[in-house]
């Protein structure tokens, strides 16, 4: 394995135009990934997803992206050709989304949509990418693959449609999977296994996860180190494993406020938002 | 306050309520938890009077309710779902989505009304003429949640009232519901996913598996570990699992 990482973000901003000049909504953050997994933590607005997307470039034409280094295999984002960026979305970089209900086609089988992210990416005929679908759907441990690779996704459940998300993100054999809220439209119960499934590929495949959540606990469970983020900022980083040694009070805000079942309170404390935490960091 | 009795629902050929039985008592809040599929929303939008095929008893406020519901019905009985991105008309401001249930139960003194239910949501007043794509998804469900009570309503149903939401307005929402029944004595009934959640705001709960009640259990019981279904304990180790 190479010593540079497989994503460097330096310095990153990310402005949308609004009728008043500029909303920033990512404001010079860093970090790096390698082959790892990286939990990025923040409540709406924070600019979590935004960064996930400005590194497959992804974002309106009309939001102006600026960072020291944005690169990904020392590929820089920001100045690829859009056939080199084709080949990383989808090719290199797996983005696996919220919820499966809109992200999946509705009127296009289950095995078709696997096997049209194959054949983008892979040489090959209808069969093969066919029996790589079905191969697929049995990776991410779906019991009756057959049933599924013919099914249309309504006729699928929550939990199913997003393991099928994942057989898609995987069918070009990326070295990078991006995670956006994957479970926050699914159980407790399915959140759970959908993400030590997330995690038990990404680490056979030795790819790198960025696993983007506003479930501080959740996320700390299945990640390496954790980013966590604020109005645009980086607040805190630090080892998944040390969480409840974390610092800064925004992140033991975030971890404060969830009900818990074995330490009742009548009342959950709320974040005070800090001014401070707003101020540019250098 | 609330009774349940044998109630059974199908879809079609498909039942998915089986022999659901509960009492909720006035001022309480009581929940169901369960996986999708397992028939809690579904036991409570039968209440509401969402879905039709049903058998078995169903009375509030000592009043047996039949398939079809009256004026009177809706005026004490409210919900709030699950998803304010949905629930809102996109089209209305957020004055004219509180202006309609009192318009509905004839209700005079809009005006006041509703800077009060803004108030006891804790909605800036500029919130009043807005749409609901300009309010953040916490105040959004506050309009849901002011739009339930404006009609003075004595019972709330909850469907996942919190699941869409992010947990630092997670906690201010149920710290609202929780100063609201104490304020108005409501009587709620509260369905999630989240055993936490239920937990927290509930003194009894049902917990449901594939349309059916597998246990009730009170939240001391909840918490000192004495659930004895399988599958209730199953949840729960879940619950404390991903609290780590």
């Amino acid at each position: 394995m190479t010593e540079a990482p497989l994503v460097e973000i330096r310095k990153l901003r990310v402005d949308f135009p609004n009728p008043a000049g500029f909303t920033q909504a990512v404001r010079g953050i860093s970090f790096s990934l390698g082959r790892e997994k990286l939990g990025i933590v923040g409540e709406s607005g924070s600019g979590k997803s935004v960064t996930g997307r400005a590194l497959m470039r992804l974002l309106p034409g009309s939001a102006r992206v600026q960072a020291e280094a944005l690169r990904f295999d020392g590929i820089d984002v920001l100045a690829a050709s859009e056939r080199q960026m084709r080949r990383l979305r989808g090719g290199r970089i797996g983005l696996i989304m919220q919820d499966p209900k809109y992200s999946l086609n509705p009127v296009m089988t289950v095995g078709r949509q696997i096997a049209e992210a194959w054949l983008a990416h892979n040489k090959g005929g209808k069969r093969e990418a066919r029996e790589a679908a079905l191969s697929l759907l049995e990776q991410v441990r779906i019991r009756d693959p057959l049933r599924v690779l013919d099914s249309y996704p309504h006729e699928v459940s929550g939990g199913m449609g997003q393991r099928v998300m994942i057989a898609m993100m995987l069918a070009p054999n990326p070295d990078m999977l991006i995670a956006d809220e994957p479970t926050s439209a699914l159980d407790a119960s399915v959140q759970a296994e959908i993400l030590k499934l997330i995690e038990e590929l990404v680490s056979a495949r030795g790819m790198g996860l960025m696993l983007i959540s506003h479930d501080l606990p959740l996320v700390s469970r299945f990640c390496d180190r954790v980013v966590v983020m604020y109005a645009g900022q980086v607040m805190e980083e630090l080892p998944a494993r040390d969480l409840h040694r974390a610092r800064h009070a925004y992140t033991r805000g975030l971890l404060d406020c969830m009900p818990s079942l074995s330490v009742p309170r009548p009342r959950l404390p709320t974040l005070n938002r800090d001014p401070a935490w707003l101020e540019p960091k250098r | 306050m609330i009774e349940v009795q044998h109630l059974n629902v199908h879809f079609g050929h498909n039942q998915v309520v089986h022999e659901v039985s509960f009492q909720v008592a006035p001022g309480e809040t009581f929940g169901l938890v369960g996986e999708s599929g397992s028939g809690k929303s579904t036991v409570l939008r039968t209440i509401a009077g969402l879905v039709p095929g049903w058998d078995g008893g169903l009375a509030v406020n000592g009043k047996t309710l039949g398939p079809k519901r009256d004026r009177a019905f809706f005026k004490s009985v409210q919900m709030v779902f699950q998803d304010p991105y949905g629930s809102l008309h996109p089209r209305q401001t957020v004055d004219r989505i509180l202006a309609e249930p009192l318009a509905v139960h004839g209700i005079p003194d809009a005006e006041t009304r509703i800077t009060r239910a803004l108030e006891e949501v804790a909605l800036p007043r500029a919130a009043r003429f807005r749409y609901p794509h300009q309010l953040s998804g916490g105040q959004r469900q506050r309009v849901a949640i002011a739009r339930a009570l404006i009609a003075n309503p004595s019972v709330l149903l909850l469907d996942e009232p919190t699941s869409a939401l992010d947990v630092s307005v997670q906690a201010e929402v149920l710290n609202l519901l929780a100063d609201l029944r104490e304020a108005r004595q409501l009587t709620c009934i509260l369905v999630s996913h989240n055993l936490a959640v239920i937990g927290h705001l509930c003194g009894r709960l049902a917990v449901m598996q594939g349309g059916r009640i597998v246990e009730i259990v009170s939240q001391a019981q909840l918490r000192d570990g004495t659930a004895r279904h399988p599958h209730t304990r199953e949840l729960i180790a879940l619950s404390h699992e991903l609290e780590g």
